[in-house]
C-alpha cells in the first residue's frame, strides 16, 4: 500500500511507478515514414527559401516537391507491399495514428494528387511573361497589398511566390495524417496543420487578387468556426470517455470498458457523447462540404487561384472523408442507430441541393463548386452504408473523383482572356470549335462527372450506391439518381456551349501549357477512362483497404 | 467456340471509328471510304454470325465469357439468340446506307472555319460507327450490367450526331437551326439520361436482391435466369415489379412510347435524314429488344401485371402517333410521328404475349428498320434539293424527278404496309397475334392502318403531285450515289414482303422460349376451344 495518497487521479496517477522510471514514448519511424519524409521535405523547403538565391528557387523547389513526394510514395507502396495495410495493420506512435488500410490507401491517393498538383502549381507558361520572366498563377508577393506601389515594385522585378510549394507539402503532411489520426486530439492538430497553408494558399492568387483574399478570409473564418465546432466536440466526448483515443472511446460506447473513476461525475453521460460526437461530425462534414456546411465551398472555390481550387477540392475531399469513415466506423459504430438517420438527412440534403443550385450558376469555378457538394452527397451514400462494401467503395469514389477534378480545374486554367482566366461560362461558347482536344478533354471530365458509363464517374457511383442499396438505404439510392439526372443536365449544357454554340469573336484563347499541367491532364484522362473501363484492379485494392484497425 | 464472332463485330465500328477520327484534317475523302468499307466489314461479320446461328440449336449462341469488374459480379458476357441476331443484322445493314446517305452532310463550310485542326467529317462518320459498334453490343450483351454500360453510353455519340450536324439549309436562318438543332439534342439526351439513371436504380436493385439471396451479386442473365428456376431466387412480387418499372421506363424512353415519346420528332426533325434513320431504325430497337430480353425473363409476373397498362399505352401511340401525323407540315416530322405509331405496334406485338405477335414484333422491329430507312433517305435526298423541310414547299415532284418520287412512294407504301412488301407481314402478325388475345385491343389497333394510308398518301399527294411549283422546276433527279443507296433498300423490302422464311425461321424459336419464360401460351383458336 502506497503512502502517498493522490489528490486527483487525473494529475497523478501510482505514484511509486512514476518515480520508478520514465517510459520513453514509442515511435515506429519506419512506419509513419510517409509523413516524416513529406514534413521533412517542406521544413528543408522553408529552408531553401531562407537560403537560396532567387533565380533558383523555382526549380529547387518543384524538384524537391517531386522528389519528396515520389520517395513518401514509395514508403506508402512498401508499407502496403509489407502487409501493414492487410495483416500488420495496428495503431503506431503511441495510439496516435493509425497504419492500416484505409490510412495507406488514402494517403497513397492524396500523395498522387498532391504529386498532380505540383504540377499544376509549377505551371510558368499560362500567364503572359511580367517583364521577361516567367511568372505562374501565384501572387508576385504575397506581402503586397493589392493594387499598391510595393505590388507594382514587386512584379516589375519579376518575383514568383515559390513558397508556395512547402505550404503546399504541410497541407499534404496534415492530410497525410487527418485520415490516419487515431485519437481526437492528433485529429484536431493534423486539420490545422492541413488547413492553415490552405488558408494561406488561397489568399495568393496573382490576378483578381482582391477576390482571392475574400475568398482566404471566408474560409479562414468558416473554418475557425468549424475547428471550434470540433474542439468542443472533442471536450465533450473526453468528458463522456475520459480519453481521446478513438479505441478508448469505442470501448467506452460499447461497455467492455471501466471508467475513470475520477470522472465519475460526467462520464458514460449520453448526452455528452451524442453533442460531442455530433460536433466533431460537424467540424468533418464541414471540411467534406456537405449540406449544410457548405456555404465557403462556392466563394473559396472562386476566389482561390486555379491550382490551388483543383488540389483542394480532390485532396481535401479524400482526407476528410478518410477522417469520417474512421470516426464513424471505428468509434461510433455502436451508434450508428443515432448517427444514420442524421447521416441520412445530410446525404439527401447535399445531393439535392448541390445538384439544383449548380444548375443556376454562371460561373464554372462555382459551377463545379456545386457540383463537388452533390459528389459529397454522393460519397455520403456510401459511408452511411455501414458495411466493409461501404468502405471500399467510398475508398474507391474518393481515388476516381480526384483526378477528374484535378483534371477538370487543370483545364479551366487554361481558358484564358485578357484578364486572366475565363472563367464566365458564356465565354466558353463554341470552345470546341477553336480548340477541340480542349474542348473533348473537358467533356470527358464533365461526363466523369456525371456519371456516365465507361468513365471513372460510372465505377465510382455504382461502387457508392450499390453498397448502399445492400446497406439497406434504397430510398438514398433513388434520390441519388435523381439528383444525378438534375446533375446531368448542367454538365450537358456546359458540353452544349462548348460545342453548339458560335465561337465569340472576341472569345478567349486555349494558352498552350508547358508539360507539367499537359501531364496533369493527361494523368486525369488517364485515370479516369482507366478506372471506368477495368476498375476492376483497383476496386480489389480497395477492397484488401477497406478494415480499419481498432 | 473460341473464335470471338461477337466481340468482333461490335469490336470492329470501335476501331474503325478511331481510325476514321483520326485521319488527318485535309484527306476527309479517305475518312469517308474508311467509314464505308469498316461498315461493310462488319456486315460481313453480322451476315457470319446470322449464317452460323443454329435456330435449333441452344438459346444462346456464338456466347463468349470472360471475368470484367467481379467485384460488382460484372462479366463480360456475349451471346445471340434468334431475335438478336436478326437485329444485328439489321444494324450492320443500315449502316453502310446511313453512310452513303450521309456522304457530303458533314463537308465543313470553308468559309466558317475557324481552325484548320476542325474535322467535323472525320467526327461525323466517326460517331456513326462508334453508335453502331455500341448498338451491336447492346444487342449481344447477356450481362445485365455490360447491356446497361453501352445502352447508356451510346447517348453521347448520339447526342452529338444530332447536336453538332443539321441539315445545309434552313427556313428559320441559321442562328435559329443552330438554337432548334441544340433544343433537340438536349431533349433527346435528358429523357433518354432520365430513363437511364431511374434504370441505374433498378439495376442496383437487382444487384441488392441477387446479392442478398445467392450470396454474391450477379448480372449474368443467365445465372439468374437458372437461380429462379432451381428455386433460389425469389424476388417478393413488390420488389419485382419495382424493378420492372425502373427497366420499363428506361426502355419506354428509348423505344418510344407514350407519353414519353416527345423527344422523338424533335430529334428527328434537327438531325440529318441519315441520322434521323440511325435514330429511329437503329437505336431505338434497342428499347423494344430490351422490352422482350431483359423485361420478360428477367421480371415474367411483373410484366404480366403491367400488361393491360402496356397495351393502352401502345394502343395510344399507335392511334395518337398516327392523328399527329396526319397533322404534320415537316416532312420528318411526319416520318417521326408516323415511327412513333408503329413503336406502338411493335410493343403491342411484344405485350400481346403471343408467339404471332412477339415474332411479329420481331420482323416489325427489322421491317420497320428498313422501311423507314427508305423513306427517309429518299426524304432527305428531296430537302438536300429544295433546302426546305415544309410539305407545302413541294408539289409537282414527279413530273420533273420521276424516280425520287417513285421511291418515294414505294418507301411510303411500305410504311403503310402494303401487302406484298415487307412491313405488311410483321403488321399483320401483330394484329392476329393480339386478336387471339385481346379482340378489341386488335379492333382499335387497325385503326392505325388506316390513318397510315392517309397520312402517306396525302404527303405523296401535296408534295409529288399537281402543278409543278415554281421552287421545284428543274430539281435533279436521283444521282447514282442516292440511287444505290435507296435501290437496295427497296429490292430488300420486296424480297421479305414476298418470302420472309428466312428471318421468321430464326426468330421463332427465340420467341417461344422467351415465351414460355413467362409461362404463356397461346390461347387456342376459338372454334377449337368450343368443341
Amino acid at each position: 500500500m502506497s503512502s502517498t495518497v493522490a489528490v486527483h487521479s487525473l494529475w497523478t496517477t501510482a505514484a511509486p511507478l512514476a518515480a520508478d522510471k520514465i517510459n520513453a514514448p514509442k515511435i515506429e519511424y519506419a512506419q509513419l515514414a510517409p509523413v516524416l519524409i513529406v514534413f521533412g521535405v517542406a521544413i528543408l523547403g522553408i529552408l531553401l527559401e531562407a537560403f537560396l538565391p532567387r533565380r533558383f528557387r523555382y526549380t529547387g523547389q518543384v524538384g524537391l516537391a517531386v522528389v519528396g513526394m515520389a520517395a513518401a510514395f514509395a514508403a506508402v507502396v512498401a508499407l502496403a507491399a509489407g502487409g501493414y495495410a492487410t495483416t500488420k495493420a495496428h495503431i503506431a506512435a503511441m495510439g496516435a495514428v493509425a497504419v492500416d488500410g484505409p490510412a495507406l490507401f488514402l494517403q497513397g491517393t492524396i500523395l498522387l494528387v498532391g504529386m498532380v498538383g505540383v504540377f499544376t502549381f509549377a505551371e510558368r507558361r499560362l500567364d503572359p511573361k511580367a517583364h521577361g520572366r516567367h511568372v505562374d498563377s501565384f501572387a508576385a508577393q504575397g506581402s503586397a497589398v493589392p493594387g499598391s506601389d510595393q505590388e507594382k515594385d514587386a512584379v516589375r522585378a519579376g518575383f514568383t511566390t515559390t513558397e508556395v510549394f512547402p505550404l503546399l507539402m504541410f497541407a499534404i503532411g496534415g492530410m497525410l495524417i487527418f485520415p490516419a489520426a487515431n485519437d481526437l486530439l492528433t485529429l484536431f492538430v493534423a486539420l490545422e496543420v492541413f488547413s492553415l497553408p490552405l488558408y494561406l494558399l488561397c489568399a495568393l492568387a496573382r490576378r483578381r487578387r482582391l477576390m482571392s483574399q475574400e475568398a482566404a478570409v471566408k474560409y479562414f473564418l468558416l473554418g475557425a468556426f468549424s475547428s471550434a465546432f470540433l474542439l468542443f466536440g472533442i471536450a465533450l466526448l473526453y468528458g463522456y470517455a475520459g480519453t481521446v483515443s478513438y479505441s478508448g472511446i469505442a470501448s467506452v460506447v460499447d461497455g467492455t470498458a471501466k471508467l475513470n473513476p475520477a470522472l465519475a461525475d460526467s462520464a458514460g453521460n449520453d448526452a455528452l457523447l451524442l453533442i460531442g460526437a455530433a460536433l466533431v461530425g460537424m467540424g468533418l462534414l464541414f471540411k467534406v462540404g456537405a449540406v449544410p456546411f457548405h456555404m465557403w465551398t462556392p466563394d473559396v472555390y472562386e476566389g482561390a487561384p486555379t491550382p490551388v481550387t483543383g488540389f483542394m477540392a480532390a485532396a481535401t475531399k479524400v482526407a476528410a472523408f478518410g477522417a469520417l469513415l474512421r470516426l464513424l466506423y471505428v468509434v461510433l459504430p455502436e451508434l450508428r442507430w443515432d448517427w444514420r438517420p442524421v447521416l441520412w438527412g445530410v446525404a439527401i440534403l447535399t445531393m439535392l441541393v448541390g445538384a439544383i443550385v449548380a444548375v443556376t450558376q454562371t460561373d464554372v469555378k462555382r459551377l463545379l463548386a456545386y457540383s463537388s457538394i452533390a459528389h459529397a452527397g454522393f460519397i455520403l451514400a456510401g459511408v452511411i452504408a455501414t458495411t466493409p462494401e461501404g468502405v471500399s467503395s467510398v475508398l474507391f469514389y474518393l481515388a476516381a473523383y480526384s483526378f477528374v477534378t484535378l483534371g477538370a480545374f487543370a483545364v479551366v486554367t487554361l481558358v484564358r482572356d485578357a484578364g486572366g482566366e475565363a472563367t464566365h461560362l458564356s465565354r466558353w461558347a463554341g470552345l470546341g470549335r477553336r480548340s477541340p482536344l480542349v474542348a473533348a478533354v473537358f467533356a470527358i471530365f464533365l461526363l466523369a462527372f456525371a456519371g456516365i458509363p465507361l468513365t471513372s464517374g460510372f465505377a465510382g457511383k455504382f461502387a457508392v450506391f450499390s453498397a448502399a442499396a445492400q446497406g439497406g438505404a434504397m430510398p438514398l439510392v433513388i434520390v441519388g439518381v435523381i439528383s444525378s439526372a438534375i446533375a446531368a443536365f448542367f454538365y450537358i449544357r456546359v458540353i452544349v456551349l462548348m460545342f453548339f454554340s458560335e465561337p465569340k469573336a472576341d472569345g478567349p484563347t486555349v494558352a498552350v501549357p508547358s508539360p507539367l499541367t499537359s501531364t496533369a491532364i493527361a494523368v486525369g484522362v488517364a485515370v479516369t477512362l482507366v478506372l471506368g473501363v477495368a476498375p476492376q484492379y483497383f476496386l480489389d485494392l480497395a477492397n484488401q483497404a477497406g478494415v480499419f484497425v481498432r | 467456340m473460341s473464335f470471338p464472332l461477337l466481340t468482333l463485330t461490335a469490336g470492329l465500328p470501335a476501331l474503325g471509328a478511331i481510325a476514321t477520327a483520326a485521319v488527318p484534317a485535309a484527306r476527309r475523302g479517305a475518312a469517308k471510304w474508311l467509314a464505308l468499307v469498316v461498315s461493310l466489314a462488319t456486315l460481313v461479320l453480322a451476315a457470319i454470325a446470322f449464317v452460323r446461328f443454329d435456330p435449333g440449336g441452344a438459346r444462346y449462341q456464338l456466347t463468349e465469357s470472360h471475368a470484367w469488374i467481379a467485384d460488382f459480379g460484372v462479366r463480360y458476357e456475349l451471346g445471340v439468340d434468334g431475335i438478336a441476331v436478326a437485329l444485328i443484322g439489321l444494324t450492320a445493314l443500315l449502316v453502310p446506307f446511313v453512310i452513303a446517305a450521309g456522304w457530303h452532310d458533314a463537308d465543313p463550310l470553308e468559309e466558317k472555319n475557324p481552325n484548320r485542326r476542325w474535322r467535323p467529317t472525320q467526327g461525323f462518320f466517326a460517331l456513326i460507327l462508334l453508335v453502331e459498334a455500341m448498338v451491336i453490343i447492346s444487342f449481344e450483351a447477356t450481362d445485365v450490367f455490360l447491356f446497361y454500360i453501352f445502352f447508356e453510353a451510346m447517348l453521347i455519340p448520339m447526342y452529338f450526331l444530332i447536336g453538332g450536324f443539321g441539315d445545309r439549309a434552313h427556313e428559320h436562318g441559321e442562328e435559329e437551326a443552330a438554337r432548334q438543332r441544340s433544343y433537340a439534342a438536349v431533349k433527346f439526351l435528358l429523357y433518354n439520361l432520365a430513363g437511364g439513371l431511374i434504370m441505374l436504380a433498378a439495376v442496383i436493385g437487382l444487384y441488392a436482391v441477387t446479392a442478398d439471396q445467392l450470396g454474391q451479386g450477379t448480372f449474368s442473365l443467365q445465372e439468374i435466369l437458372q437461380a429462379r428456376a432451381a428455386g433460389e431466387l425469389d424476388m417478393s412480387t413488390t420488389a419485382e415489379r419495382a424493378l420492372f418499372l425502373g427497366f420499363f421506363f428506361a426502355f419506354a424512353v428509348k423505344a418510344p412510347l407514350f407519353p414519353l415519346h416527345t423527344w422523338l420528332p424533335n430529334a428527328m426533325g434537327e438531325a440529318t435524314a441519315p441520322v434521323a434513320v440511325l435514330i429511329t431504325a437503329v437505336v431505338d430497337k434497342v428499347g423494344t429488344f430490351a422490352m422482350l430480353r431483359f423485361c420478360l425473363q428477367l421480371f415474367p409476373e411483373a410484366s404480366k401485371w403491367a400488361t393491360p397498362a402496356i397495351l393502352v399505352l401502345a394502343l395510344i401511340s399507335i392511334v395518337y402517333g398516327a392523328l399527329l401525323a396526319v397533322g404534320q407540315r415537316d416532312i420528318k416530322r411526319l416520318i417521326a410521328y408516323a415511327s412513333i405509331s408503329h413503336f406502338g405496334f411493335i410493343i403491342l406485338g411484344i405485350f400481346a404475349m403471343t408467339s404471332q405477335g412477339q415474332g411479329g414484333a420481331t420482323l416489325y422491329m427489322v421491317n420497320h428498320g428498313i422501311s423507314t430507312a427508305a423513306l427517309m433517305l429518299v426524304a432527305g435526298f428531296l430537302i438536300s434539293r429544295r433546302g426546305s423541310r415544309l410539305i407545302a414547299s413541294y408539289g409537282g415532284v414527279q413530273k420533273v424527278a420521276p424516280v425520287l418520287a417513285g421511291t418515294f412512294l414505294i418507301g411510303g407504301l411500305a410504311t403503310l404496309s402494303l401487302p406484298g412488301l415487307a412491313p405488311f407481314v410483321s403488321e399483320f402478325l401483330v394484329l392476329v397475334g393480339t386478336f387471339s388475345r385481346y379482340p378489341a385491343v386488335g379492333i382499335i389497333a387497325t385503326t392505325g392502318i388506316v390513318l397510315a394510308a392517309l397520312y402517306v398518301l396525302v404527303l405523296y399527294q401535296r408534295t409529288m403531285t399537281g402543278p409543278v411549283k415554281a421552287e421545284v422546276q428543274g430539281m435533279p433527279d436521283l444521282k447514282v450515289r442516292e440511287l444505290a443507296v435507296v435501290a437496295p433498300l427497296i429490292a430488300l423490302l420486296i424480297v421479305l414482303g414476298v418470302y420472309p422464311k428466312p428471318l421468321t425461321d430464326v426468330v421463332n424459336p427465340a420467341v417461344q422460349q422467351t415465351l414460355s419464360d413467362v409461362h404463356k401460351t397461346d390461347p387456342k383458336p376459338a372454334l377449337e376451344a368450343s368443341k
